[in-house]
């Protein structure tokens, strides 16, 4: 067997330390391990593959993949990335650190959660933000546990039907085992039927509400007086935004909002197939101690130097154990410092420019879709950022037009029924690739209206 | 490590006009202005505005105040902080999968998805289990993902009793965190003085409320658990499952499998056992694995496979799973991480628990005559000090963990586990040569040196660190948390 680039030790090493501690051979060291409970090799793995190897073997893969021309959203937006992001990342001193237990070793990864915190603050003009979550879902979820925490003896947290079904479903989940009790409130032509959410509210037992801005359908609804409904029933309010819209669009505090929560993936994240992204959760001061997650905090040294820690410990797991209402620990570390690069490089002006030029494609994408008349707006009185739901007219269904765009190389969307179809366009398509779609739509509307007449 | 470049923060390299940014001319017509101002933001967020170059600088400059595992020798306890292998770090940046929408349809995403099935396939295997879930995004949440398929599986079975879950006393702080996010009441069951679990108390504590046991295995004293079959037997004859915390997996690597040692339920750290960056606290993953027959409650989405047609696809709706815990797959990048690592190991992996185990006693046997050892015998990936043998020199296992730094060490784990008042608790890893075991016994023995002859240096600790003695009282009483709570903001 030849020596493993990753073991330092050679045969004279082992030989040494095994005397150290007295033992005769390794195995020794196992002794107190019953031989019926000792493993006996692993029948998956064979001989170490070589770094050329590894490498060809992720390549092979790699080809059956195909990359499509992004027009879906969902929760996930191809956004652009700028270079100095992944290549600062690389960084090990930031990759290869543990969570930073020890401040004086620490300063670089507790400064740039600091200043994400400052960022995220800003962005959902909350009060306090914490060092991340693990994704938009569970944020909610834990702001849901929040809430049911924060009100002790209330245990029911209601939910907007135009919150994305992933977060719905993830809040749901969490319901179930830890014992809430969630209430879906109903739509409207895409919006939070109101007087539903009033006369639920009025039922009592009501901790929080969770809303979303923009919502799943991509529409920014309007939540005036939301607040003074949920805060007349002493409950909070939770909204729950994609990262990037909050460069523009009200922000959850200018709403009423008690916590902000949501995926900041939106911050130029690459889609990675999902992840790593990063969950964030912002809340006002009253709710700063029962907030979940570590938070940095700046203090002194002995110098008179300003420095930073993790503070606020008592709220955490590692301390509070079975009465903790979080059992938070590893978050998502390392996308804080994406987030905070991502926000500094494009400051406010350039988060405008990238919401101006998605709703700029976005609009102009929708106009040219209805034109064709091979769809309709489904919501074609809301307003929308960079994302909304067509509906299919004629025979035409959202499978002909997702079918057609992959066989193009385009993603057109995501099927929200059999003839909905959602589409989000971002700062990376440009007009060609948007007049393509159009192009794409109007051939599958002809295709699907020939076989139409054919069939008849 | 650079105290002259310590200082600011990004905001503070902010000047009004500068940008690092490049995008295209916009040369729609539709603007926001077209939005009713009510639904649009009446101020404009106060980010930084700084020039690529100054960003960069900023950036480079502050990772040098940090420590690394590329930095230094890093014996964090329970932490497992191994080398990070660099080709890991090239198969994650793959420009295709940078791409790779989670929308896309599933003919479009064979490759993502056969890693994605691969992976769960090679952890089964090495933790005796019949399927992964590789959805949950850290160990604390693949415990709660775990606990939530145990709640499922005595849902399934009508049983709606069990309200209860085991944990010892020595159990990492998110054992019984998870437990009660996950609805259950916990219970404690006390530690021998061998620091394993004490089989009797667990008795008196076994009925038919009981849901689960979590354990570690070696526990967080770094002792195997000798009397685990018998422990699993009751448990499981009281109808309860048997929970295995993959936090302390790594000396098992080669050596056991937990799904021979009668555990049913499992999680693994990835940002431990199987070398992805830590990342300073994240994005880790926390695979959740399941003997046979509690398949069917991972949660959605799953990834199949089809064998008819030799394809992979994603279930989204399947019908007994205990819910959903992510918006998709998990943290995706980290998996082909883990991925490329086990490939690159092969059966070498066989070795990883041996050798780290072999590192561990090394230390131990090497500094036991100065600190104290509360627990004699063979560890395994790692083991515990109670603070320095010599109890007169008033110096604490917090000022050794401070004067480490100064030698260019990070700090061992410090009062945990609660067994014991001075707890030390030290994991160096197989990837640890002997000369940096050496040097770092070297100094250790000179700290406990130092405590009885110099004291003051230990006691005020650290002395070369970019900064020293940070006020933690302060921070708490007044909190600090963003830019503008800063006074000179």
């Amino acid at each position: 067997m030849s020596q493993h680039k990753y073991f330092p030790h050679t045969p004279d090493d082992i030989a040494a330390m095994l005397e150290r501690c007295q033992a005769d051979s390794i195995d020794d060291l196992f002794s107190d391990i019953p031989a019926d409970l000792r493993a006996d090799g692993y029948e998956s793995l064979s001989a170490p593959m070589s770094e050329i190897e590894v490498r060809n073997y992720f390549a092979e893969l790699t080809a059956e993949n195909t990359p499509l021309v992004c027009f879906a959203g969902a929760g996930y937006y191809d956004h652009y990335t700028p270079s100095v992001v992944a290549n600062l990342l690389q960084r090990s001193e930031y990759l290869t650190a543990y969570t930073p237990y020890q401040p004086e070793i620490s300063q670089g990864t507790l400064q740039y959660i600091f200043e994400y915190q400052s960022m995220m603050c800003q962005l959902t003009g909350m009060d306090v933000s914490n060092a991340s979550m693990y994704d938009g879902t569970t944020a909610t979820a834990e702001a849901m546990l929040m809430c049911v925490a924060a009100a002790r003896k209330r245990n029911r947290v209601l939910i907007s039907a135009t919150v994305s079904p992933a977060v719905r479903q993830v809040v749901a989940t969490y319901a179930r085992y830890h014992g809430v009790q969630l209430d879906v409130i109903p739509e409207t032509d895409g919006v939070t039927d109101r007087a539903a959410m009033q006369a639920m509210l009025a039922d009592g037992d009501v901790a929080g509400v969770i809303l979303a801005s923009p919502n799943w359908y991509g529409i920014l609804e309007d939540y005036s007086g939301f607040a003074d409904d949920i805060h007349g029933a002493k409950a909070l309010m939770v909204i729950n935004s994609h990262a990037s819209a909050l460069g523009v669009v009200k922000s959850p505090r200018e709403w009423g909002a008690d916590i902000a929560v949501g995926e900041a993936q939106s911050l130029g994240m690459p889609l990675n197939y999902g992840g790593p992204t990063l969950g964030y959760m912002c809340v006002t001061k009253a709710l700063m101690r029962k907030m979940p997650g570590r938070i940095v905090g700046a203090t002194v040294d002995k110098d008179g130097q300003r420095v930073f820690v993790l503070t606020l410990q008592a709220r955490e797991q590692h301390i509070r154990r079975e009465k903790a209402t979080s059992n938070i620990c590893s978050n998502q570390g390392l996308m804080t410092l994406f987030a905070a690069m991502y926000c500094s490089l494009m400051g406010a002006k350039g988060l405008r420019e990238v919401n101006e030029l998605g709703y700029g494609a976005a609009h102009y994408l929708a106009d040219q879709l209805v034109q064709t008349g091979a769809v309709s707006l489904k919501y074609a009185d809301r307003p929308f950022l960079n994302e909304f739901v067509v509906k299919c007219n004629g025979t035409l269904k959202a499978a002909d037009i997702i079918d057609a765009a992959a066989a193009q190389g385009y993603l057109a969307g995501v099927a929200l029924a059999d003839d909905e179809l959602m589409i989000a366009v971002t700062e990376t398509r440009t007009r060609l690739q948007i007049d393509t779609l159009v192009e794409i739509v109007k051939e599958a509307a002809a295709a699907s209206a020939k076989k139409g007449g054919e069939e008849k | 490590m650079n105290r002259t470049l310590y200082g600011k923060l990004i905001f503070e390299c902010s000047a009004p006009g500068r940008q690092g940014y490049s995008l295209p001319v916009n040369t729609y017509s539709h603007t926001l202005s077209q939005l009713p101002a009510s639904l649009l933001r009446a101020d404009t967020p106060q980010l930084p505005e700084v020039d690529e170059p100054t960003l960069v600088r900023h950036y480079t400059n502050q990772s040098t105040n940090n420590f690394g595992v590329d930095t230094g020798f890093y014996p964090l306890g329970s932490c497992t902080m191994k080398y990070n292998p660099k080709i890991n770090e090239e198969v994650a940046a793959n420009p295709v999968i940078a791409v790779l929408h989670p929308a896309q349809p599933a003919a479009t995403v064979q490759g993502a998805l056969e890693a994605y099935y691969t992976l769960q396939q090679l952890l089964s295997d090495v933790g005796g289990m019949a399927e992964f879930t590789l959805n949950p995004y850290a160990g604390a949440h693949g415990e709660l993902t775990g606990l939530m398929v145990i709640h499922a599986y005595h849902d399934a079975r009508g049983d709606k009793k069990r309200t209860k879950v085991i944990v010892p006393d020595s159990a990492h702080g998110t054992n019984p965190a998870s437990a009660a996010v996950a609805g259950y009441t916990i219970v404690e069951v006390r530690s021998l003085e061998d620091g394993t679990v004490d089989v009797d108390d667990l008795a008196t504590k076994l009925d038919d409320t009981v849901a689960a046991m979590m354990m570690t295995n070696p526990n967080t004293v770094g002792m195997f658990e000798r009397n685990i079959p018998q422990i699993a037997k009751m448990v499981h004859d009281a109808g309860g499952l048997m929970y295995y915390d993959g936090a302390n997996l790594n000396p098992m690597l080669g050596v056991a499998r937990p799904g021979d040692l009668g555990f049913d339920v499992m999680h693994i750290n990835l940002h431990k056992t199987f070398s992805t960056p830590h990342g300073g606290g994240g994005p880790g993953s926390g695979p959740v694995g399941v003997r046979d027959g509690l398949q069917q409650f991972l949660p959605n989405p799953r990834v199949i496979y089809n064998e008819e047609n030799d394809t992979f696809d994603v279930v989204t709706d399947s019908p007994d799973a205990m819910g959903r815990i992510s918006s998709w797959l998990g943290n995706y990048t980290v998996q082909l991480r883990a991925l490329a690592y086990i490939l690159t190991m092969g059966s070498d992996l066989e070795m990883v628990g041996p050798l780290a185990t072999l590192n561990a006693n090394y230390i131990k046997d090497s500094l036991s005559d100065l600190y104290k050892l509360p627990i004699p015998g063979r560890c395994k990936h790692e083991f515990v000090f109670d603070g320095l043998a010599d109890k007169s020199t008033g110096v604490t296992t917090l000022n050794i963990a401070k004067r480490l730094l100064d030698f260019g060490f990070h700090a061992p784990t410090i009062y945990f586990p609660l067994l014991f008042h001075e707890s030390l608790m030290i994991e160096p890893t197989e990837t640890e040569s002997r000369e940096t075991l050496d040097t770092f016994i070297d100094v250790m023995r000179r700290i406990a040196r130092e405590a009885a002859e110099t004291p003051d240096v230990v006691l005020n600790a650290p002395h070369n660190t970019p900064v020293s003695h940070p006020d933690d009282t302060e921070a708490a009483l007044h909190p600090v948390v963003k830019y503008t709570d800063l006074p000179q903001a």
